[in-house]
Formats: C-alpha cells, structure tokens, sequence
C-alpha cells in the first residue's frame, strides 16, 4: 500500500487543462491546413493529382480567390502529399487541432478559417448537456481513431471532469460516436446499436472513414462512412488528436463558444 | 525449373516470379508438412489466381536458422487436398484460400469462413453452395461448434464489446463458469484491402498500408517499403534504416505500454492502468515529435523515410526516454511486485510450447510459451543486420508470462532506440526508387509489437502488383487466444483476450 501511494506521488499529477493552457502539441503536429489560393499558379494541379482521398477541390482558371483551392477535411488524412507537391507553398499545415464542425459542408477549408462545430439547441442541451454518455462503435476502424477516443478517459485527458462517459450499452447511452468506414460485415451491428439508443439521440463521426470512407472510400466492402443517418458532429483526421475529439465534444455541449 | 530445387529468397531481394519452385501437388503438400515438421515456419500460405481457373498456391517457408525464405508453389483448380490436418499451421490459410478462391481442400477440418468476404470476382463460392450460408453471408451467422449435455451453456459475446474496441463475435461452450471451447468469429472489419491492392501500387497504396492495423503502421509500412524497395532494386539510406527502426521501437514500446496497463485494468489494480495510460501516450508522443502523427502516419515512404531528426531532436528525445524509462519502471514494477497481481496473472490461460509450434503462433505470444523466434534477429533487414537483439523468452506460457515478456522486451527497445539515435549514420533519408520489376515476386518480414508482420508482392509483366499478400501477426495469433481459454473460468476471459492483445483490423484487412 506503501509502495503504491509513494509512486502515486512520484508519477505527479498529469492532468492536462482543457482548453491547454500552453501548446502540448509537438512542433511538426499537423493540424488545420492554411491555404493561400493567391500563391496557385493558374492550371496547376499538383496537389489534386498526389491527394490520396481526392479531398483538394480546385475551381478552375477564373475562379475567384476563394474557389480557386478548397479541401475537404473530412476526406483530408492530414499526410504531406499535397505539401510535398505543390510547388508554391500554398498549403501548409497549422498548429490548429479544433477542426470539429456540426455540418458536413462546414469540413470544406477555404483559406483560413473554418465554422467550427456549434452548441446542439437549447431544448437538447437541457436534456443531455450536463450528463452525456456515449456508446461507440467501431465499423471498420483501424483502432487508431479507437485509441485516440479510449485516450479521453487516461488521466491526460479525464473525460469525466466535463460530465462525459462512454458506457457499454447502447441502451443506456445518449449517442453514438462512430469510427471507421463503416464495413459491409459492420452494417447490420451498427443499425441495430443506433436504435437501440433511445430518443433524443446523438450521433458523432470521428476520423476521415467514418465522414467519407478515408482511404478506403470507393471499396465495395464499405459504405464510405456514416450514411443515412444524421450526423450532429464531425470530427476529422487520419486519427484526430484527441484534444481535437475533445474540443468537438464540448462544443456540441456548448461549454466552449465558438471562435474561428 | 526441375522438380526439388529450392528458391530462395532474402529480405531485400526480388526474384522472377518463374525461378519459383513448381511442384506437382502430392509434392508441394510433403515438401511443406516435412518442412513445417522440421521446425520451418510456414510465413504466408496463398493463392496467386491464374487464366483458366487455375489458382497457383504460394507457400512462403522461413529458415530461422540461415534467415533464409524460401518459395514454392503447386497449381490447384476447384479443389486440392487440404494440408492442414498433416500441419496445422496451414489451418487459417487454406480457410482464406478456400473463401477468396473458391478452392476446397478437401478434408479440412475445420472449413468456416475466416472473414466473410466475398469470393474473388468469378470465383464460386465454397461457403453457403448448400444454401447453408445465407447471401450475402454475415459474419457471426454460422454454425458454431456446440457442447451438449447437463450444464452445459453457450455464451455468445460481440460483435459490438463493452469497451472501446474492435468488433469481433466470441462463442463460447461453457460448463458452468468453465469454458470447454471457445469459437472466435471475426470478418467485421474486412474493407478489402488486397483486392484493392492488384493493379497498385497506386497513390493510396501507403496510407492503406498505415492503417492495415491502425497501431501497427509503422510494422506494416515497413514491410511494405521494404517489400517495394525489392521490387524496384533499391534500398533505403543508412539513415532511414535506422530512422524506421527507432519508429518501430517506439511503436513496441507504446503498444505494450498500454498492454500492461490494460491488464491492469482488468484486474481492477488501477494505478498501473492509470500510470500506463499517460505513458503510453507519451510513447506516442515521442513518434508525434518524429513525425507529427502519434501513430507514425508520414513516417515512412518507399525508399526512407518522410522525416528527419536533428542533433537537437536527437538529445530531447533521448533526455525523454530517460524519463520515461523510469516512470515506467515504478509503474510496471508495481504491477509485477503486488502479490494479488501475481495471484490473478499466474497459471490463467497458459498456452503450452507445443500448442504454439503446431499452430505457428508468433510475436510475445510465442516467446511466453518458449519459441525463441524474432523477426528482427531472425530475418534481418535494415538497422537490424547491424543491431544484435537479445531475444527473451519464458517457460511458463500463462498471462503472467505474457506481461512480464512485455516488459523485458520494453526494456529491450528502450536500449536500442538508445543505441540507434546515438550512432544515427549521417546522410539521406530517402532514395530514388524506380518502377518496380516485371513478374517478380519479393517477401519481407518485419518483428511488429505483435510478432511477425509478413508481406509478400509480386508484380505482373507490367509491374504492377499482381498479386499482394499481408500477413499480419493477428493473423497467426486469434487460434492461440481460443486454446488458452480452454478450461478456464469464462470470468477469465477479458484477462486473457487482453494479454494476447490482437488486432482484429489487421486480420480482417
């Protein structure tokens, strides 16, 4: 009993605060990516060509500022093949890990900003806002997305302090949060795990499969993602940071206000 | 090629797809029971579909003795005599034969689906021909081995488990708490990986191979790199070489890391959970600090690697592992010096020697029960033809043998990544690799946390892969987990699933 209270003292306290005070993120983090369309060079497709996920929208000669280079984060696997390609410099990765959003089209990144996931309304809130607790479901997940989600509940993270818990059935959970592409083998499981979560309910896609199929979309063995259902959080990345998993969560329980 | 000679290969190196043995099938069959016997592993079994239904049978033999891989092959059409009741090894490849090539081996013993996937296009099925199999088949939906009798009851677990983790269906035939057989269904995951890989590589290729086993990127993007680097005559610079073998110990690390704390979450001993979950993540974090991505995405790219480290990294991250090594130490320590510990880890899910040789399991799993065999010492390649590694092994077999093997490995891996960093050789990260040879075919095999990661590619006449195999360590390992839980308490489970610590993407693929 000693043994164990001394290491206790000698592990110290871990506990990271939320939203971090100083940057735990390593320098090379890839987080939000910062395009400047002002840098393309006119009939350049470089980046297009090397995206794995074809998640680089270009609009074309002609096209305003704006059109002219977008991304689609929640196709985005946040490797450097489109860095490495482009010979201007007109993508590069931030430090930025909120990158949660509450509509689909919210993922598409124009230049620098990003609408960042919202509060869910007031009459939800009243309902689930101080006490969530989430059922996740793995559909073809890769286990990184998985791990990065278990994370939350280390003491790192301690997912409890903000009143959020996973729990092992979907009977007595408010939500589902789903990861992977959501596999053919998986479907019928994750149909019958979604109605068996009781009305209201939530449903969050964590990770690049579960918004679009990640690199897997196209395969006729998955459904590129969650389909048919609708989805009040997305959370990308190829995995997301968990501080990125974090922050969606708490925005979508409205204790973090929105900033771009 | 006349019938008995050999071809072998060796990590690095392609050979022509036609230099490969080709034995009649009586032959192909004695060759590898005899060899298989005379304590040669069977790495990666397979079929290669050919014109006119023929399906070529790839069989992957390693020599750990003379870290030699050698290839031979039989042509087989709608059925073949099945292997596996002469070399059990053979038992969950010819089932994956059988379901993508609609190849039967006659008198399998046990011929079930092993991922409910769809047979190759206009290959029949094997399973569900009988209309036993509903169609599309589902995983989980089958007939299941049953024990009858008074007090006998079936427990039936997943897909969909209480924690945060993979789906996969366990069936288990209990008598009262003890559990006489437990059946694992898996196939839940299954996003058709090598089919998606004929035709490639293509510009998703690694990022498939990345996140094959999400925890295991780095093993399987360097056997893949490695596999790639043989195909098209290059190697990768000094540097990288070593650079991949720090990323790879620094994966072991973090995997077994939280393995240890997840056994000690099991048996509610929750400040070694606690402990090791922070230290985990601060494993991944060293590989964030390398590469920016906790799980080693970017790391490494056909022909070295994506990123550098500099003097100044070098030192930090060294000072870092210092400080780890000794949180971890108090942590794990506590674990192995707590009595109740040892009382709920010793004697519970013993796996004998024999059981493992029989049915080829490999990584920690092996090494608990005794078989001395590693990858990294036994098929070099990279920073390991230069690195010696002490390969540990216990007697016992049993979860306690399974964690405390962890943690020796740990401390092994710390001791390299120490020596690699401080003897990093200067020079590039990457080299130029070219197109990939014509109707060549090249094996690598990599030590990931979980054993034995083992690739093999061969390319068609325009070199492009023909043909992709992966065999990842979860592959081998899911039978062993099943003969474990043999007569043990059905509480136990948890206990035991967690000290073998499997994938169930990296064998669904």
């Amino acid at each position: 009993m000693l043994r164990i209270l001394v290491e206790r003292l000698r592990q110290g306290r871990r506990t990271l605060a939320f939203p971090p005070t100083s940057s735990p993120l390593p320098e090379r983090f890839r987080g939000r990516p910062v395009l400047e369309a002002a840098k393309c060079v006119d009939g350049c497709r470089a980046c297009a060509d090397a995206c794995p996920t074809q998640a680089i929208i270009l609009g074309g000669v002609g096209a305003g500022l704006d059109e002219r280079l977008a991304l689609d984060l929640g196709r985005c696997l946040f490797c450097t093949d489109c860095v490495d390609a482009c010979p201007t410099g007109a993508i590069a990765y931030s430090a930025e890990y909120r990158v949660a959003a509450s509509q689909r089209d919210d993922l598409v990144l124009r230049g620098t900003s990003q609408k960042l996931a919202q509060a869910m309304h007031t009459r939800l809130r009243r309902v689930l806002g101080r006490s969530l607790r989430l059922r996740q479901v793995s559909a073809g997940g890769c286990n990184a997305c998985e791990s990065e989600v278990n994370v939350l509940n280390t003491v790192v993270f301690d997912l409890g302090r903000f009143g959020i818990e996973f729990v092992a059935s979907p009977r007595h959970a408010d939500g589902l949060l789903i990861t992977g592409p959501v596999t053919e083998n998986m479907r019928l499981a994750l149909e019958k795990a979604y109605d068996a979560v009781p009305e209201p309910r939530l449903v969050i896609a964590v990770g690049a499969c579960a918004i679009s199929g990640g690199p897997y979309a196209g395969h006729p063995e998955v459904h590129d993602g969650v389909a048919g259902i609708p989805v009040d959080l997305y959370v990308p990345g190829c995995p997301p940071h968990p501080l990125s998993i974090l922050d969606g969560l708490l925005r979508l329980l409205g204790k973090i206000e929105a900033t771009a | 090629m006349p019938v008995g000679a050999t071809c072998i290969v060796r990590q690095g190196k392609a050979v022509a797809m036609a230099a490969v043995t080709r034995l009649p099938m009586d032959d192909f069959r004695r060759r590898i029971a005899q060899e298989v016997a005379g304590r040669r592993s069977l790495m990666a079994f397979f079929g290669v579909p050919e014109l006119g239904g023929v399906v070529r049978l790839l069989a992957v033999l390693g020599n750990r003795d003379r870290g030699e891989l050698e290839l031979l092959s039989s042509e087989a059409r709608d059925a073949y005599p099945a292997l596996t009741p002469e070399c059990p090894q053979a038992g969950s490849f010819e089932r994956e034969i059988a379901e993508q090539y609609g190849l039967e081996p006659q008198g399998h013993p046990w011929l079930k689906p092993v991922r409910f996937q769809r047979p190759e296009p206009g290959a029949p099925s094997v399973h569900g021909a009988d209309g036993a199999q509903p169609q599309p088949s589902l995983p989980g939906v089958q007939e299941f081995f049953t024990v009858a009798g008074p007090g006998v009851h079936e427990v039936a677990v997943g897909p969909i488990h209480a924690g945060i983790i993979e789906p996969g269906h366990f069936r288990f035939q209990c008598d009262g708490e003890k559990v006489l057989h437990l059946e694992i269904a898996l196939g839940y995951q299954h996003r058709g990986v090598e089919r998606a890989l004929v035709g490639g590589p293509s510009k998703r290729t690694i990022h498939q191979m990345e996140t094959l086993a999400g925890d295991t990127t780095i093993g399987h993007a360097t056997a893949y790199c490695l596999a790639l680097e043989a195909l098209a005559g290059c190697e990768a610079p000094p540097r990288a070489q070593s650079l991949r073998a720090v990323a790879l110990e620094l994966e072991r690390l973090a995997g077994h890391t939280g393995a240890l704390g997840a056994l000690a979450q099991d048996i509610g001993f929750l400040p070694t959970a606690s402990f090791c979950g922070r230290l985990r993540g601060d494993f991944l974090n060293l590989t964030a600090t390398l590469c920016g991505s906790r799980f080693g995405r970017g790391m490494l790219r056909p022909g070295g690697v994506g990123f550098d480290l500099s003097a100044a990294l070098v030192v930090d991250c060294l000072q870092r592992l210092d400080t780890l090594r000794h949180d971890v130490s108090g942590a794990v320590r506590l674990l192995f010096e707590t009595s109740a510990v040892r009382g709920r880890f010793e004697n519970i899910g013993t796996l004998p020697y024999d059981t493992c040789m029989q049915l080829g399991l490999v990584g920690p799993t092996a090494r608990a029960s005794g078989l001395a065999i590693d990858a990294r010492r036994d098929f070099p390649s990279g920073a390991w033809r230069v690195l010696e590694v002490p390969v540990a092994t216990c007697a016992e077999g049993d979860v306690y043998a399974r964690a405390q093997l962890r943690w020796q490995e740990m401390q092994t891996s710390l001791d390299l990544i120490r020596r690699l960093l401080e003897e990093l050789p200067a020079g590039s990260l990457r080299a130029e690799i070219g197109s990939l040879g014509p109707e060549a075919v090249a094996v690598s095999v990599v030590e990931g946390w979980r054993g034995e990661v083992c690739h093999v590619a061969s390319t068609d006449a325009a070199g492009a892969f023909a043909r992709y195999k992966v065999v990842d360590p979860s592959f081998r390992n899911w039978a062993g987990l099943s003969m474990a839980m043999r007569q043990q308490q059905i509480s136990d489970f948890p206990l035991c699933n967690k000290s073998f610590d499997l994938s169930y993407c990296g064998h669904d693929l």
